[in-house]
């Protein structure tokens, strides 16, 4: 029978099973088949804390999050048009997000009494009709999958695990996508275990000739490839690309990259990445905890080498004492913190925005530091180059902000071309002729002098320093003098950094200020009440300390500024203390995203009917 | 690089006062402390190392002020930390020699955990120990390796805590060189510190260093010329472990008990004495030796109690990195960039 093939923009769709069904493994094998076909997409897992929860339940489901579109797009999607679901909990915690009318597939093998139970399913929701405003396609999964696999010498568990590539197979050819990538990938990860290859491969493509030959699917869709600037595209989540940002830098400045860091939530595929490069020269020392991953940081920096570490919120915490050292030692260090839900262990597995004022004020006494927070997936590359780069040029520690959502979502980086990355000016000091520790130049860098260097065996510590000589003082003068020099180096940073640029008219009725994560929201949102008519400015902040030096004016020229954040007010107050301004806050703490439509929504209710001229 | 750091064999030749930086020396007069800079500063030209590849890092307290006062590189860092940021220094530089100067409190209470890690790791570090058993910066609350019991002012009715051995816990964590020395023995405390720079590994020496202020008198029965030889024994290699003002006095093991025997009794001979072994590959007489100080009537050792070879961290870590470049090859931004699942956008 022949099918209709029809084209569409874009597409969501979520992954939902058990922690243990392999769905982010699905998740990322189609993200990798849409990405090679040249869609332009953005992906968020959504998973517990819990590894294993117990099989079925609802604290137990794992989800991933695809959406792909044939144009630019900013967000993982607010709500999907088709959920694939392994059991009754992914089903029950999934639906309240779907769009009305969206596909569900559900996999009827797991509706059993006892899945049913551990849902809190009173009835089969396949048969009380509470599904009748979806499109519900039921399939024995389990079955269907035995069935393909029924002559391989493999147990029955091992084959019934195949059957996420049964719902992988379906959906390839729903969305007209080839299977070839996910096979290629099948050989190479099973090279050793030829009967769980074969038995994946056959499953994946009995999935999709079951679309193929069945009379359930009338119609398959396809989503033409996105008119993208040119280049060479990868698929990069923020961590990764925060691992390769910074191993980029250690290229470009010729420095080795030192990582200090201790495993947490959700930073850790940072370590895990970059302990990949030995072949880089890339040292990762996994420390005894948070604060001896930044103290060896810091000791690596003294030794001359690209130093970082790497955290998320109560990581952050346990390392500002060590922050202030560097500070104080002007040595160059760049922090990452990809922020979760806290306080304390608070949500580790889910985002927030709620560390900036820890990275800003978190020290004791007066330490200025340079803040950075990466927008996209991508950003994340840029931004922690971008803090490379600035700790090594001004011999000041920078705190990067990413967050969860940044961290595992995923999307595609155009990836920039060696020379067309900025150059990263290092010189160490050799000279002993006039040499002092703290002597600075116009833009208050003192010299970076490495052990090992002949007539230059100086001492630096924590304790206040003498301008210009570095010798211990506690003089009252002195101390102001210092403490004034390393602000001032921190706020000279705003002559080397972009200014703001505005997205849209340059004054109005209404800008929209974003930092980090909430940037493809926005952008999205922004986007779409254009379409009605409306106008509406947008500024992105990428630099957080110091602000870009038009910041204050650009605002200024607005009659509301709209600051939507994921905390309680925390760039809102660094706005109204800097510019003296009138904020209009947006926040929302869940742990989530915000969604486009909340955003859209928020606009209009600050338009209040208006189409903000 | 490798796990010998290539000792450079220096043309030059260092007295003490190359050693001896133009900060002003601030420790209250009389403190032990400017013993132990005075003999590092004296035995520091027969490290073999190039001064300016010398580096001393320290945590806080008053033998945190020892970097200052070395003409070498140095780096006064934070309370307890000194242990993790040499060890930043020595991985991103392995050619560099590394030294950490730190306190009881410093080491044994905040530092704790980077202490054992450290010993475990066998990173080449060389660890400094000023154990005066008292908070001396703070003025005057008992530490970690106070006697129980204690009177001070943050314990006025005495301390109920059990002090920690020093010796105890490197030992048990790792460390592949542990000695203990005093601040007024010069010509041993220089003997240990050259050989604990000789040592690929972390060495670890306790220094008995005198507070004049908090705790004077606290070592007075080691360090006098009347005390010291009932009370203190020299573990020299290969030598029966003899002691006392008239060298009649041996440790015997029996079983695993160290006794005390007159060599001239007649009933027991020099043949009796254990002989230090302080290259043992048992553990365990380093564990009854460093149980000493733990029994009363036993002489407190000085010397090496046991030193052995074992790959260190550094070494290790920086050979794997030469390896994965001799299997994959250098990286190249092109390898690290292209190399994933690209797709061209034309």
């Amino acid at each position: 029978m022949a099918k209709s093939i029809q084209v569409i923009d874009d597409v969501t769709i979520r992954f939902a099973g058990d922690s243990g069904d392999g769905m982010q493994l699905t998740g990322s094998q189609f993200t990798d088949t849409v990405a090679a076909m040249g869609n332009d997409l953005s992906t968020l897992p959504d998973f517990p804390a819990e590894i294993r929860a117990p099989a079925g339940s609802l604290a137990g489901v794992s989800g991933f999050q695809l959406h792909f579109s044939s144009s630019d797009i900013q967000t993982p999607g607010d709500a999907p048009d088709v959920l694939v679901a392994m059991n009754p909990a992914a089903l029950k915690v999934n639906l309240k997000d779907l769009r009305p009318g969206a596909t569900i597939i559900v996999n009827t093998g797991a509706f059993d009494t006892k899945n049913l139970r551990l849902a809190n399913y009173n009835t089969n929701p396949l048969e009380d009709n509470s599904l009748s405003n979806y499109n519900v396609i039921q399939l024995d999964l389990s079955k269907l999958t035995l069935t393909t696999l029924e002559d391989l010498p493999l147990s029955i568990k091992e084959k019934e695990k195949c059957k996420n590539f049964f719902a992988l197979g379906l959906l390839y050819w729903m969305y007209n996508r080839p299977l070839d990538l996910t096979m290629k990938w099948l050989e190479t990860k099973f090279a050793k275990k030829p009967d769980i290859m074969e038995a994946n491969k056959r499953v994946l493509q009995a999935g999709y000739n079951y679309g193929d030959t069945t009379e359930i699917f009338t119609t398959r869709f396809d989503v033409k490839p996105a008119q993208l600037p040119k280049g060479t595209y990868r698929n990069v989540s923020g961590n990764e690309a925060i691992a390769l940002g910074f191993v980029s830098a250690s290229l470009k400045s010729g420095l080795n990259l030192f990582l200090g860091s201790y495993p947490i939530t959700p930073a850790s595929e940072i370590l895990q990445e970059l302990s990949k490069y030995k072949n880089y020269g890339v040292i990762t020392f996994q420390a005894e905890d948070e604060i001896a991953g930044i103290a060896s940081a810091i000791g690596a920096s003294f030794a001359g080498n690209l130093a970082i570490t790497t955290t998320s919120g109560p990581g952050l915490s346990l390392k500002l004492e060590a922050m202030g050292l560097a500070v104080m030692t002007e040595l160059p260090l760049v922090v990452v913190d990809v922020q979760r839900g806290g306080p304390s262990t608070g949500l580790p597995t889910k985002t927030e925005q709620a560390d900036l004022l820890q990275a800003m004020f978190g020290r004791h006494g007066e330490a200025p530091v340079v803040i950075l927070a990466a927008q996209s997936p991508a950003d994340c590359f840029y931004c922690a180059y971008e803090a490379s780069k600035i700790a090594l040029e001004h011999m000041v520690p920078v705190v990067l902000l990413s967050d969860g959502y940044l961290a595992f979502g995923s999307e595609p980086l155009n990836i920039p071309k060696f020379d067309e990355l900025k150059e990263i000016n290092v010189k160490f000091e050799t000279n002993p002729e006039g040499f002092y520790p703290y002597k600075r130049d116009e833009n208050f860098v003192r010299p970076w002098a490495i052990p090992g260097t002949p007539g230059l065996e100086h001492r630096i510590g924590g304790l206040e320093k003498k301008d210009v000589y570095g010798n211990i003082s506690y003089e009252p003068d002195n101390h102001e003098i210092m403490v004034h020099n390393r602000l001032n180096k921190v706020l000279k940073v705003a002559d080397f950094i972009p200014e703001v640029e505005v997205d849209g008219e340059a004054e109005g009725e209404l800008v929209v200020v974003t930092w980090g994560s909430t940037f493809g929201a926005v952008k999205e949102a922004i986007r779409n009440v254009r379409e009605n008519g409306k106008k509406v400015s947008h500024v992105h902040l990428r630099y957080l300390n110091p602000f870009p030096k038009n910041f204050g004016n650009v605002i200024s020229k607005f009659k509301n500024i709209l600051v939507p954040e994921l905390n309680l007010g925390q760039l809102s107050l660094l706005m109204r203390n800097q510019f003296n301004c009138d904020v209009i806050q947006f926040n929302k703490v869940k742990g989530q995203p915000f969604k486009v439509a909340e955003i859209e929504n928020k606009i209009n209710e600050v338009l209040g009917g208006t189409n903000g001229k | 690089m490798a796990n010998n750091i290539d000792n450079v064999v220096t043309q030059v030749k260092y007295t003490a006062k190359d050693f001896a930086s133009d900060v002003d020396v601030k420790w209250c007069p009389g403190c032990g402390d400017y013993s132990i800079l005075a003999q590092a500063q004296r035995s520091s030209p027969e490290f073999g190392e190039l001064k300016e590849n010398i580096v001393w890092v320290s945590g806080i307290g008053c033998s945190s002020r020892f970097p200052y006062y070395m003409n070498t590189y140095g780096f006064h860092t934070i309370h307890g930390r000194a242990a993790a940021i040499a060890t930043g220094v020595k991985l991103a530089n392995p050619k560099l020699q590394v030294w950490v100067a730190t306190g009881d409190g410093d080491m044994l209470s905040i530092g704790g955990n980077h202490f054992i890690h450290a010993c475990r790791k066998n990173v080449n570090l060389k660890i400094v120990l000023f154990n005066n058993k008292i908070y001396g910066l703070t003025k005057g609350q008992y530490s970690p390796t106070s006697e129980k019991g204690k009177v001070t002012k943050s314990s006025p009715y005495g301390t109920v805590d059990w002090p920690f051995n020093p010796i105890k816990i490197a030992a048990g964590a790792g460390a592949t060189f542990v000695a203990r020395t005093m601040d007024r023995d010069p010509k041993h405390l220089q003997e240990m510190l050259t050989r604990a720079s000789k040592h690929t590994g972390l060495a670890f020496i306790e220094v008995l260093q005198n507070c004049v202020i908090f705790n004077d008198g606290a070592f007075s029965h080691l360090t006098e010329k009347d005390t010291r030889p009932e009370n203190v024994i020299y573990l020299e290699h290969g030598k029966p472990m003899i002691f006392g003002a008239n060298k009649d006095k041996g440790i015997m093991l029996d079983g695993l008990n160290p006794v005390i025997i007159n060599i001239n009794d007649g009933v027991h001979s020099i043949n009796d004495v254990w002989v230090h072994d302080e290259n043992d590959t048992n553990p365990t007489r380093e564990f009854i030796l460093s149980r000493f100080t733990e029994v009363e009537g036993l002489p407190t050792p000085v010397g090496v109690f046991r030193k052995f070879n074992k790959p260190t961290y550094d070494g290790d870590y920086h050979h794997q990195i030469e390896d994965v470049i001799a299997k994959k090859g250098k990286g190249t931004y092109e390898k690290l960039m292209f190399n994933a699942n690209t797709w061209e956008v034309k």
